[in-house]
């Protein structure tokens, strides 16, 4: 899983040069030409790898895991972090964490879905896969930020909402909708940002905003790919061709309107670059607060409706 | 069997003719695999007379026995555009349109219709399953828009009836914004302050149980309907254990809280022109309405 497929002779090459660097004190200039050589090579590669990334291959890259996460973002951009739990009926859920915060001078509500780093946090996070109570908390903070008045930001990165009996029993269906709902009624802009996997309702649930992105290399869509190609191809073998037919790259998505824009990942992914990724994330919703303040409550309603009326009309 | 089927089966059929004995008189119950004489079966709306199975039943049908008198004007649904994807599986999507169109008669997998339950106005958009599973895609979005603004406008409810085994899949990302897109009628309905009701009906899952089937003020469920997020085998492999056998049934979301009601088919009209009495007659107004 960390290492993909088609980035092979371009890990092989870094790994060399990573040894090379450790020898170099001993033999001198001979070694750092060399090293400079390879790194040359190594950056072609990754440039011929990732000017011209396949549909899958992109969904490879969304779901690497050592892109920054929810957690990475909170961390690098939020001030004053305090997370907040729980849905006050049932349970916390680590899958979505969430929490008051500051975006350079402003008050947020800061919320996303959180894959996990390692196998301990995984499971604790339940890789991201959120159940009722994290879409009731999404609703509660949803409210709070109304209340208050302070915008939210949101962190998509989910492979889709969790398929339990637990979860079909405390009604998933009905936290899904009435957290779409609760997004509809916030009364404060909501920014949303794509950063790894847009799993479908499980993700569109706390994704309806004012001003949504997508990162470089993410994708969302109505299904997986594998699940798309086992229902329509009888096969999971088909994904790739799932992939394509999909359109679920950033790129499509911008192209036909259904998000306001893409951002930039370094060169060779953000699972390479995170700090330059984080600070590319941060000027964008720099940029789209700056746009969206200051807000009057009834327009911001009327314009994110008719926004959403909006899709699929123009084309 | 060949010599039988191919060759004697053929000649009885030339000798006497087949319109007098259509093979469809009687069918088997899926439920308890009683025999339903069809006419029988027409009368009681195509419930089970033996074991009370809700079978599938058609949109003409459905609608015919929720309307006041059977009586009802059908809206045309909005136009859309088709498969902006140019979307391609082992089939072309807009070869299995043409395809579902044909064999069902229907521009898209939705109905909309109005006309008075219980004497009240009601505006009902309902699914049909027959059409692609009931999927969701741009067009019964658009659909359930265009069916709460007639609501908003003639001041009636606004009923929904899916149908569905979710969004679909061949307009990506556009049948997932459905979902939004969908809650957003509904809250043009709530708005102008219009009962918003829902009948849950076999099978009502995925992005279309996850969206406006699920913010209804009242939620109606016919027996026996598999009402779901996630589908049963996604669930088995997830969890590894084997889930009860009323997993997802009307009944076990009525015991879980999430449906008011399991209403028997022959009840509906009387039980929803009930409700919209009780919501929408004059006397029930505030002081702050007036």
């Amino acid at each position: 899983m960390s290492q993909l497929d088609f980035e092979k002779p371009i890990l092989e090459l870094e790994g060399k040069i990573a040894e090379l660097r450790n020898v170099s004190g001993e033999n001198g200039v001979h070694i750092a030409e060399e090293i400079s050589r390879m790194e040359e090579k190594s950056s072609r590669l990754l440039k011929q790898a990732y000017g011209k990334l396949t549909p899958a291959q992109k969904v490879q890259v969304a779901r690497h895991q050592n892109r920054p996460h929810c957690s990475d973002y909170i961390k690098a951009l939020i001030q004053d972090f305090t997370p907040l739990a729980g849905d006050r009926n049932f349970a916390e859920d680590h899958a979505l964490i969430a929490g008051l915060g500051r975006f350079g001078g402003q008050s947020c509500i800061i919320m996303g879905h959180e894959k996990g780093s390692d196998t301990e946090s995984r499971i604790k996070h339940n890789f991201g896969m959120v159940r009722p109570e994290g879409y009731r908390k999404a609703q509660r903070l949803m409210k709070m930020a109304t209340q208050f008045q302070i915008p939210v930001i949101t962190f998509i990165d989910t492979a889709g909402a969790y398929p339990g009996k637990g979860a079909e029993e405390r009604g998933q269906s009905e936290a899904i909708a009435k957290s779409i709902e609760s997004c509809l009624r916030t009364e404060v802009p909501i920014i949303s940002i794509v950063i790894g996997e847009g799993g479908s309702g499980g993700a569109i649930a706390i994704a309806v905003a004012d001003k949504i992105y997508m990162l470089e290399h993410s994708i969302y869509s109505v299904i997986s790919p594998e699940g798309c190609a086992s229902i329509l191809w009888r096969s999971g073998e088909q994904a790739k061709e799932a992939a394509n037919a999909l359109k679920l790259t950033a790129q499509d998505l911008y192209s036909m309107k259904l998000i306001d824009g893409i951002i930039n990942e370094p060169l060779g992914g953000a699972h390479r670059h995170k700090e330059e990724t984080i600070k590319n994330v941060k000027d964008t919703i720099d940029g789209a607060l700056q746009d969206l303040l200051p807000w009057d409550a009834k327009s911001l309603i009327r314009t994110r409706r008719e926004k959403f009326l909006a899709f699929g009309r123009n084309l | 069997m060949n010599w039988l089927t191919n060759f004697i089966r053929p000649r009885i059929n030339s000798i006497v003719p087949s319109k007098e004995v259509p093979d469809n008189l009687w069918q088997k119950c899926p439920s308890c695999e009683g025999m339903l004489f069809h006419r029988d079966l027409e009368e009681s709306s195509k419930v089970c007379y033996h074991c009370g199975h809700h079978l599938r039943i058609t949109v003409k049908e459905r609608l015919s026995i929720m309307f006041d008198d059977g009586q009802y004007e059908t809206v045309e649904l909005p136009k859309v555009a088709h498969d902006p994807l140019k979307f391609k599986d082992r089939k072309k999507y807009a070869d299995r349109l043409k395809e579902s169109q044909a064999k069902t008669g229907l521009k898209d997998a939705m109905t909309i219709a109005k006309g008075t339950i219980g004497g009240q106005k009601a505006v009902i958009a309902a699914f049909n399953f027959s059409f692609m599973g009931g999927s969701m895609g741009m067009a019964v979005g658009e659909s359930i828009v265009k069916a709460a603004e007639i609501a908003v406008k003639e001041k009636a409810a606004l009923i929904t009836i899916p149908s569905s085994g979710g969004a679909r899949m061949q307009e990506g990302m556009l049948s997932l914004v459905q979902m939004p897109r969908s809650i957003i009628a509904v809250e043009m309905v709530k708005d102008a302050g219009l009962p918003y009701i829902v009948l849950l009906t076999d099978p009502t899952t995925g992005g279309v149980s996850a969206s406006f089937a699920m913010v209804g003020d009242i939620h109606l469920a016919e027996p026996g309907s598999t009402i779901g997020f996630a589908g049963r085998r996604v669930i088995e492999e997830t969890v590894r254990e084997t889930l009860p056998d009323d997993f997802q049934t009307a009944e076990y979301l009525l015991d879980h809280g999430i449906v008011d009601m399991v209403v028997q088919r022959g009840d509906l009209r009387d039980t929803i022109g009930r409700i919209l009495n009780l919501l929408m007659s004059t006397e029930k107004k505030s002081k702050k309405a007036a």
